[in-house]
């Protein structure tokens, strides 16, 4: 209790070189630092029970995760719901979404899908009927099959990728779009390969 | 809670030192299935008594209503089960999380449904934050009701998702007492942190005879041991070729009960430590390897320490932004070893070179097994105690000013000889508090770090002294504006005639506000300024406890002595010098190495 602070100020320390990027990575400090977000798919196989949605997307929005899209539906077992996220992140962003998600207790296990995946997306479109041969010409250029026609509208389904529906509804357009709904993205991992599952109980996390 | 007056410190006395045969007759001791034999269960309130019997739980915390009244009712029959009744909710909440961290095992605190439940809010997302074992046990409305508005209802699971570690709605009164030990056993099971179950009145009044098991956590949650082998050998070899480095040692030591392994390492090795502000305690300040707290109002020799490492060993820490200051310019020359228990830790705020998933003693000592010399580091330790001799915490007391608040602190931590529990509020009393208190042992620290309550310290005070050994002091440290906002809990402390000593820091101020107003809002003081506060020691007095005033340096000691030496609840407001400040500071975002020791310093930052 004498003299109160002391010693050298600020600006007659030394100072360090080095820099960390706002993801706390250090980094060149003469190089550019912001790291590049990605797409990624991320399966997650949960307890199928109420609340658990609302659990994970409550986890995803209060973590401002950029999230696309987000599925769920129940799977070959009773017990278990797969969902399936598609989230826009820097690479630490995505590995914290997986790692965040796997704390949630009804979550069984997570795992981030590969660029080849099966990935699909349900649309129905719904467009003006004054052009019905062009409306089909249309549908048949991307698969899509007319679920519903009208007098005044005509409403077709059409099911692949997310670039694959944005396209159409572009094509679309040209007839007056009435309304859209999708699903967003469902994936499931190639050939005999596990998705997010637990064969013989154990666990899938990668 | 019985049929008994509340418990007494003499009563506690009586039981804290008594032989195992008084823990068998109160129950603590039996098995299952000896308590299902003395009483079975028949409702599934008692179902949820006996789960908590059968964890060991000794004390609750809360306050009576309409939803929770079944579980009230079972607890009445409890020799095992002692409970407080607080005078908020909010007290409940905090007096369980402080009971857990000296305790180190789940504190209990229940409410009944809608503004009970919301009351303990706070306190859970208290405990969420600093990882505190807790457990809310809150009353709901009758499963029938539930999503019509009806009278006191809320969406507690769906209030408390985002604050606790789990939750659950129990609604089958045959799984309601495995729903309570679930809760218990993860709320203390790897990363600890709080769970809550929620009751429903016609579940805990319905009938069951089904009696709860061992408190079990549940098949999906596998809490890490062990690190993997070949990352911590990894990780010791650039600790082996360190020439700078530290040890940031965070509140995980303290709650995985890992600081003897922490001061094993840190001494066999020589390797300076860094503390955070929940790892108070974890390594002896006193110790020449110590560096005490860094951070944003950390020792400028820690905050010089980190930002100049070249390795980082974080143990049981989540890298706060109070204690990174700036991500960028945080320990940025350094390799970062991260070991924590939780695997979302890891490069979630500081990107770790050699992550180290698992028990902080087991880590600790998985690599001291791996360590084959310790880093050459001479020249590091002594660049360390040069800081340490250029940046001492140390303050002055000009006469011509009024008292300052670090003497109070330091005049506190001598009376009680160091072996004391201290809990704060949060402000400026509780930077002090951390900066002027020399702390050695673990637990013995409990502030309210990661949400910042206002209002914590009092009924962390009386969760603390319920925890602590008898002849521990426990001292509290409050602002006059955090103060205000849980003294009715004073009742509670009267009442049960609890030893707890209250240092009010009272400057009249909202201080920490008014330090930044000074500093970034041009001394424009909206709204801190508290000249309207009572005094203290009468509304001390008030309540039933001990009440001194404090103005000057002469009756500092005086007062301190008779507070201490009083065997009940104390108050003693000391009029603090209105405009001292807290420094060193390292400004919101700023870099840890730029602290400033002064306003003007600030100013040129
Ligand atoms: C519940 C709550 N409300 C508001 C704040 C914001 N806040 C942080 S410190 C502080 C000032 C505390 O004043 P006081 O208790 O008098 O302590 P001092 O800083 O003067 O020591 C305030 C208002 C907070 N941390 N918690």
């Amino acid at each position: 209790m004498t003299g109160g602070l002391q010693g050298p100020g600020p600006k007659d320390r030394p100072r360090p070189d080095g820099r960390r990027n706002s993801q706390g990575i250090r980094v060149d400090p003469d190089a550019e630092a912001e790291p590049d977000t990605r797409r990624a798919v991320l399966s997650a196989l949960v307890k199928h029970e109420p609340g658990v949605l609302a659990e994970v997307s409550g986890l995803f929005s209060r973590r401002q995760f950029n999230i696309e899209s987000l599925t769920v539906g129940p799977t070959e077992d009773d017990d278990r719901a797969r969902i399936t996220l598609v989230i826009e992140e820097p690479e630490p962003g995505i590995e914290q979404a997986k790692k965040q998600l796997r704390k949630l207790l009804p979550v069984v296990s997570v795992r981030e899908l590969p660029e080849d995946a099966n990935q699909r997306e349900l649309a129905l479109i719904k467009v003006g009927a004054t052009r019905p041969d062009e409306v089909h010409a249309i549908a048949e250029m991307y698969d899509a099959k007319g679920v519903d026609a009208g007098r005044d509208t005509i409403t077709v389904e059409i099911t692949g990728s997310t670039q694959k529906i944005d396209a159409a509804v572009e094509a679309f357009e040209q007839f007056g779009i009435h309304e859209i709904v999708r699903t967003g993205t469902a994936a499931l991992s190639r050939g005999a390969e596990y998705t997010a599952t637990t064969p013989d109980g154990a666990p899938a996390d990668d | 809670m019985s049929e008994r007056a509340p418990v007494t410190e003499t009563e506690k006395e009586a039981t804290d030192a008594g032989d195992a045969a008084d823990a068998a007759a109160s129950g603590a001791n039996r098995s299952p299935e000896e308590r299902a034999e003395g009483r079975p269960v028949e409702t599934g309130a008692q179902s949820v008594v006996r789960a908590l019997e059968n964890a060991g739980i000794e004390y609750l915390f809360g306050v009576q209503g309409g939803a929770i009244m079944p579980v009230y009712d079972a607890l009445y029959d409890s020799d095992q089960l002692t409970h407080f009744t607080m005078a908020h909710e909010q007290g409940a909440s905090h007096a369980a999380d402080a009971y857990g961290i000296v305790a180190g095992e789940p504190g209990v605190c229940m409410a009944t449904s809608g503004p009970g439940a919301t009351n303990l809010v706070t306190g859970i997302a208290d405990a969420n934050m600093d990882s505190d074992p807790m457990i809310a046990l809150t009353g709901q409305v009758a499963r029938d009701f539930v999503g019509n508005d009806a009278f006191q209802e809320t969406d507690t699971t769906g209030v408390t998702d985002p604050i606790t570690k789990t939750n659950f709605f129990a609604d089958d009164p045959d799984v309601v007492g495995d729903d309570v030990g679930q809760a218990l056993a993860l709320s203390n099971t790897g990363r600890p942190g709080p769970t809550l179950v929620d009751l429903p009145k016609d579940v805990t009044k319905a009938d069951t005879d089904v009696e709860p098991g061992e408190p079990e956590t549940p098949d999906t949650f596998h809490a890490p041991e062990e690190a993997d082998d070949e990352a911590v050998a990894e990780a010791v070899r650039a600790i082996e070729a360190s020439e700078k480095p530290v040890i940031l040692a965070g509140g995980g030591i303290i709650k995985g009960d890992a600081t003897e392994e922490l001061r094993e390492f840190a001494t066999t090795y020589e390797i300076p430590v860094v503390t955070t502000m929940p790892g108070l305690g974890s390594f002896p300040e006193d110790h020449e390897l110590s560096m005490e707290m860094a951070g944003m109002h950390g020792t400028g020799f820690a905050n010089m320490a980190i930002t100049h490492c070249d390795v980082l060993i974080g143990i049981g820490t989540r890298f706060d932004d109070r204690l990174t200051g700036g991500i960028d310019t945080f320990a940025p020359d350094a390799e970062v070893v991260h070991v924590d228990i939780d695997p979302a830790e890891i490069s979630k705020n500081i990107h770790a070179d050699y992550p180290l998933i698992g028990d902080a003693g087991t880590v600790i000592e998985q690599l001291d097994a791996e360590m084959d010399f310790a880093p050459d580091a001479d020249e590091w330790r002594e660049q360390c105690q040069t800081w340490k001799d250029e940046y001492p915490m140390d303050y002055s007391t000009p006469d011509d000013e009024p008292l300052k608040p670090e003497f109070v602190v330091e005049a506190l931590d001598e009376a009680t000889g160091g072996d004391a529990i201290v809990t704060t509020g949060v402000g400026q009393h509780q930077m002090w508090a951390c900066q002027y208190w020399t702390y050695t042992e673990p637990r013995t620290w409990v502030s309210s770090h990661g949400l910042g309550t206002m209002g914590y310290g009092l009924p962390a005070a009386i969760g603390a002294r319920v925890a602590a050994d008898d002849d521990q002091e426990v001292v509290c440290f409050e602002g006059d504006g955090s103060f205000l906002m849980t003294i009715q809990e004073l009742s509670v402390a009267v009442r049960e005639d609890m030893d707890i000593t209250v240092a009010v820091l009272n400057n009249e101020y909202v201080g920490m506000v008014r330090q930044w107003q000074d500093a970034f809002f041009d001394g424009r003081h909206a709204a801190s300024e508290y000249s309207w506060c009572p005094e203290f020691d009468k509304l001390a007095e008030a309540f039933g406890a001990r009440g001194f005033a404090v103005d000057d340096y002469d009756e500092v000691a005086d007062a301190v002595e008779a507070a201490v030496e009083y065997d009940g609840p104390s108050v003693i407001d000391f009029h603090i010098d209105p405009r001292a400040n807290v420094y060193p500071m390292v400004p919101s975002g700023g870099a840890n190495g730029q602290f400033a020791l002064s306003e003007e310093q600030l100013e040129d930052l």
